[in-house]
């Protein structure tokens, strides 16, 4: 069942039969079963027989009469799945080499060590293994599978970081600490100031000074391009704070990347 | 439109998931607030560098031995499950 609220129809009168049946029309759905309910108050006379709906009125239906039944395309990542829950474990290699690289990415960000990272990939994939059978397939694989790879890392943050709390709400509570305090133009082509090696030293050093929970959304979200649904989900977080996190963690690299990016006030920029 | 009104929809504005009446303020706003466009470039280039920085690559000898591992302790596991019948 899913609550579905109604929208345009506060205040609006509605006659009530005997068994209360609302006007299809206010709905929004074309078919109407029997067995639904509704949440929420009437100021009902009952010698006119005119109701009004007062406060936020939804109407409970069942999650057939929403979303039809239709048949969808599965997906090759979805026949793979189905493939290695009937026992092809070929099939599950192949969603090892699909998504191992990514695994070991996002593993690496949040722990930040190599060791760490395998040890998170080999744990991901084989926990993912022993629980195909209960996986629903009500998101993509991946997204699950994403989900726990950030539990398996996480719990080895937490491991090796004993003395911190690992919270992916922790640094939810402050609201201006990514507003920019210094709003300085980057050179044309910042990435091309450095070579590879001290590029790719900066940009580790500083995502790494990132708080963990804004660290992950930003991998997941920026670089693994998943979409902030799917982020939401693997993460278990609304969307809202997907969406808050996110704005603060790139404010935040951007921030960090001022000292080494920035227009050279003499000059051209360029070292 | 307040700088601090655009920051908060800048994450929107950079994904492209405004409605077209929001995404035109922000670009009005745009137009004339230095500090938002240098904030929202350098943001946007944040993003692009990180997004094309390939940090963490696995390495494909490393990718073998770890693929190995994994699909060695899947048959294990698989021969340690009792048989579903």
């Amino acid at each position: 069942m899913i609550i579905r609220p109604l929208t345009g129809v506060l205040g609006t009168p509605w006659y009530l039969t005997a068994s209360t049946q609302l006007p299809a029309t206010a709905l929004g759905v074309s078919v109407l079963s029997t067995g639904y309910s509704v949440l929420g108050t009437f100021k009902y006379n009952s010698i006119s027989r005119i109701g009004h709906a007062v406060g936020k009125i939804c109407i409970k239906l069942p999650m057939s009469t929403i979303q039809p039944n239709v048949e969808q395309p599965v997906s090759e990542e979805m026949a793979l799945v189905r493939r290695a829950k009937r026992g092809d474990d070929q099939a599950f290699e192949e969603l090892v080499r699909r998504y191992d690289r990514n695994v070991f990415r996002i593993a690496q960000h949040i722990t930040q060590n190599r060791e760490d990272a395998e040890d998170v990939v080999q744990e991901a994939f084989l926990k993912a293994y022993g629980n195909l059978a209960k996986f629903q397939e009500q998101s993509k694989f991946y997204t699950w599978l994403v989900r726990i790879a950030v539990n398996e890392a996480l719990m080895k943050l937490r491991r090796r970081k004993p003395e911190r709390t690992v919270s992916l709400d922790e640094e939810v509570k402050t609201e201006d600490d990514s507003l920019p305090r210094e709003v300085a133009d980057w050179s044309p082509n910042p990435e091309q100031m450095y070579n590879q090696a001290q590029l790719r030293d900066i940009l580790t050093r500083t995502i790494q000074g990132l708080p963990s929970g804004f660290r992950t959304v930003f991998v997941l979200r920026d670089v693994e391009g998943l979409s902030t649904e799917e982020t939401a989900q693997a993460l278990e977080l609304s969307i809202p704070a997907v969406k808050s996190r996110l704005l603060r963690a790139r404010l935040q690299l951007r921030e960090r990347l001022n000292r080494y990016f920035q227009k050279k006030a003499s000059g051209d920029g360029d070292q | 439109m307040k700088c601090s009104e655009f920051l908060n929809e800048l994450t929107n504005y950079l994904d492209g998931v405004l409605d077209a009446r929001t995404k035109s303020e922000l670009d009005d706003h745009l137009a004339w607030c230095h500090n938002c466009y240098v904030v929202c470039d350098t943001t946007r280039k944040t993003i692009e560098i990180y997004r094309d920085s390939e940090l963490y690559e696995l390495p494909e000898d490393l990718r073998t031995r770890l693929r190995s591992a994994i699909m060695s302790k899947c048959s294990a596991h698989k021969k340690s499950e009792p048989p579903s019948s």
